[in-house]
């Protein structure tokens, strides 16, 4: 029992329970230090609709500025993702009306030049780097808008890989430039018409059409149920 | 003790394990290890469902609870609908914006409605891959009997034949969408080997699998301008005097209002279950993965199947406490980490199926060999810096961004420490019996994702969920809109509603439960204490 007992992570924040002062959307509460932004909210009453997706970090949705003790500077972060500390201060963005360009990504003919069709404020980026500044997935945002101008679509779909489509580095931009909805642009045109065909792919699909398993499935559709386990097993 | 402290053994014994192979388990020994350690054989979590289509059959209490529950809506709800369509998708996530994509395309009028936003669903998490069998040395029919395998044999054959078949081609429609799949030097499709698969078969954007997939399908939703509800959630649906499916009522969540719906055909792409934390377990589903599909079937008599059984990912977050349940992905293993107990010993092969992975997590800890945490949890290491010592320093870092970046929230460097892991509450694998269009025993609704039943049997295998959503999300799509443009719409009644009634009556009366569930209900109900400061 004795060695069980050493068996145990650290955690005096566990035990402690320590409630901390905490401010969202400008209200003053008490919550358990360590809890995530969004389970503040929960803790404190509020029925949270908008403002929640995943709780994983992947969707975007829980969106949040928030600042700590007596730092002037406003942070961004996802809600499930952050946790409280005390004296910080909270609110979770609103949904902002960013244009989205409508386009058929099949059928565009230029892409690279297309992107100045569909947004055509991509290219006024004053380089105030704010977008960067703002993005809680630590993505160059600001580098990422001017290789998209540049041409770069390679790159930039590499760098926002990691994008959640949250969308805080709209609000920020002085350009009016949705960096996020751009770079999803341009992600796309690389993937549809600058990246290589597949040629394997290509080709077990034209075997599945042409009937090449044809005799393999007839075969294992027609065992019954030991023989087909027994087959299964086989499978190594 | 300190978490460094009590991670050294991992260190300490990594040379030592990399040279050791960890046979899988024979099956009468991975039998004797699911009975006794998996909780779906914990018996005392079932009971059986007391009426309806699957009466007598046993499920997990919440999930029986609900699907025995009332309805939120009034027999006499004036039912003049606000919308009408040829299809109605209800779902946001990877099913409903495929469904909605092939039956748009096929020039049949789409709404999807959803109750949070377009996309808010578990596609956006997945992070392992997609299982399509693409490499020169794999074949479908392999992919099936893996599948197979995995699933206890209890798959439905047809579903699963078509799943394997049509992966390539659904591989190259999401490419030409343009999805960044990972790439050989030589432009092929990059494969990765998964738990339970005899091949390596998981297409991958890195760990961002699902997010790649989901930005894709939502930009083109939108720009195909599909109409959508969003915050709308399905609390009813309708039926003729026939009982085929008719539409859905839905709550819009922003104003409380009822909103009516007339349809020819609904797809239901509702997913799964894992807000309901069966048996207490921590889960790794979105905030909106409350079942909300099957109670709606059911209630309008579909047929259910294999929902006894539901997968424990083997390894959810324990430590740090804000990402409890959080999925820590099956790529980790599939590139070669190591699952380690508190002596410092492996005591599975890491790439046997979930269920099995998961069961010998679990016979770890009651045996005693667990890492406690301070809240009460307990679990083991999942030795993530192995793989820079396998493949190279920068190797997680590069291949789990994702990862290295929720962990690094909380001063946590996975590719030094290892992290710790117990199984967390994933995937509904059975649902809505579907046939192989995706059609249910009731006829205009289909299911398609995690909310239908069969594909899977007893188990899903890594990386099958991805392919399901687009297969089953394509063949609803295309079949439902094939069958709305050559037909009428149909009365809008709740004859189905009266009936449900009318038997839960005759069984003694409801729990008292309202189902659809909707959202988890999280929110503290105890006043707040006064600050006076």
């Amino acid at each position: 029992m004795a060695q069980e007992d050493t068996n145990v992570i650290d955690q005096p924040e566990v035990l402690r329970h320590k409630m901390v002062t905490i401010e969202i959307s400008g209200k003053k509460y008490e919550v358990p230090e360590g809890i995530t932004v969004i389970k503040a909210l929960w803790y404190t009453g509020q029925e949270v609709v908008r403002g929640a997706g995943c709780l994983g970090g992947f969707c975007g949705a829980c969106a949040t500025y928030y600042r700590t003790k007596d730092d002037p500077k406003v942070r961004t972060c996802l809600a499930c993702q952050m946790a409280v500390e005390d004296g910080m201060s909270f609110t979770i963005m609103p949904p902002f009306p960013a244009r989205k360009a409508l386009y058929d990504i099949q059928s565009l003919k230029d892409p690279k030049q297309d992107l100045f069709n569909l947004y055509p404020e991509a290219p006024l980026c004053r380089n105030c780097n704010a977008c960067t500044e703002a993005c809680p997935q630590k993505i160059d945002v600001r580098e990422g808008v001017w290789k998209a101008v540049f041409g770069d679509f390679k790159s930039v779909s590499e760098m926002f890989m990691d994008c959640v489509m949250c969308g805080m580095c709209t609000p920020v931009c002085i350009a009016d430039i949705a960096p996020n909805l751009v770079a999803l642009y341009v992600s796309r045109a690389q993937g549809a018409h600058f990246t290589d065909k597949p040629q394997g792919l290509d080709i077990r699909i034209k075997e599945i059409q042409e009937g090449r398993y044809h005799d393999e499935w007839k075969k294992v559709l027609g065992m019954n149920e030991q023989e087909l386990a027994d087959h299964c097993t086989t499978v190594k | 003790m300190d978490i460094h402290a009590l991670q050294q053994v991992v260190h300490q014994t990594r040379d030592a394990r990399r040279k050791q192979t960890i046979p899988k388990f024979s099956p009468t020994d991975r039998d004797q290890l699911i009975h006794k350690y998996h909780p779906d054989y914990r018996a005392s979590a079932y009971r059986p469902i007391r009426f309806g289509p699957n009466a007598n059959d046993k499920t997990v209490v919440e999930l029986a609870a609900l699907l025995e529950g009332d309805s939120s809506i009034a027999d006499n709800l004036d039912l003049t609908p606000q919308y009408t369509t040829d299809v109605l998708v209800v779902g946001g996530g990877g099913a409903g914006c495929a469904a909605a994509l092939h039956a748009h395309a096929s020039g049949a009028k789409v709404i999807l409605a959803t109750k949070l936003r377009l996309g808010d669903s578990n596609s956006v998490m997945a992070q392992g891959g997609m299982q399509i069998s693409v490499a020169p040395e794999d074949s479908p029919v392999t992919h099936f009997l893996d599948t197979l395998k995995g699933g206890h044999m209890q798959n439905d054959h047809e579903l699963l034949r078509v799943m394997v078949e049509e992966g390539p081609s659904i591989a190259k429609w999401l490419i030409e969408l343009g999805v960044l799949f990972d790439r050989q030097a030589d432009g092929n499709l990059h494969v990765k080997k998964g738990g339970g698969s005899s091949k390596p078969r998981l297409l991958t954007c890195s760990d961002y699998t699902g997010l790649e997939i989901m930005r894709v399908l939502k930009d083109e939703v939108l720009n195909q301008k599909v109409q959508l509800l969003e915050f709308c959630a399905a609390v009813e649906l309708l039926s003729d005097d026939h009982g085929q499916c008719s539409g859905a009522i839905f709550k819009d969540l922003d104003n409380q209002r009822h909103v009516v719906v007339a349809a020819k055909t609904v797809i239901l792409a509702t997913g799964g279950i894992g807000r309901l934390h069966i048996q207490g377990f921590p889960t790794s589903n979105h905030y909106g993965a409350t079942g909300d599909g099957l109670c709606l079937s059911y209630r309008m008599g579909a047929k259910l199947d294999h929902i006894d059984t539901f997968q424990y990912h083997p390894s959810g977050a324990v430590f740090p406490e804000q990402l409890i349940g959080a999925l820590v992905t099956e790529g980790i293993r599939s590139e070669g980490g190591h699952l380690v107990n508190a002596k410092g010993e492996r005591f599975v092969n890491e790439l046997d199926t979930r269920d099995v992975v998961s069961s010998s997590i679990i016979r770890e800890c009651e045996e005693g060999r667990g890492i406690r945490t301070m809240s009460g949890r307990v679990g083991v290491w999942l030795d993530t810096p192995l793989l820079d010592a396998e493949h190279g320093p920068g190797t997680v870092e590069k291949h789990f961004p994702a990862m290295m970046m929720q962990f690094e929230r909380f001063g946590i460097d996975i590719s030094k420490d290892p992290v710790l892991i117990y199984p967390t509450l994933h995937y509904q694998n059975g649902g809505v019996k579907i046939d192989a269009n995706s059609e249910t025993n009731v006829k205009n609704l289909f299911v398609a994702g995690e909310a239908s039943g069969g594909l899977h049997g007893r188990n899903r295998l890594m990386g099958n969920s991805l392919l399901d959503l687009m297969v089953f999300g394509k063949r609803s799509g295309l079949t439902a809109a094939a069958r709305a443009v050559s037909m009428p719409q149909a009365k809008l009644t709740l004859n189905h509603l009266q009936r449900f009634r009318a038997e839960a009556k005759k069984h003694g009366s409801s729990s008292g439960v309202i189902s659809p569930m909707i959202l988890p209900a999280y929110t503290r109900k105890e006043p707040e204490r006064v600050v006076t400061n």
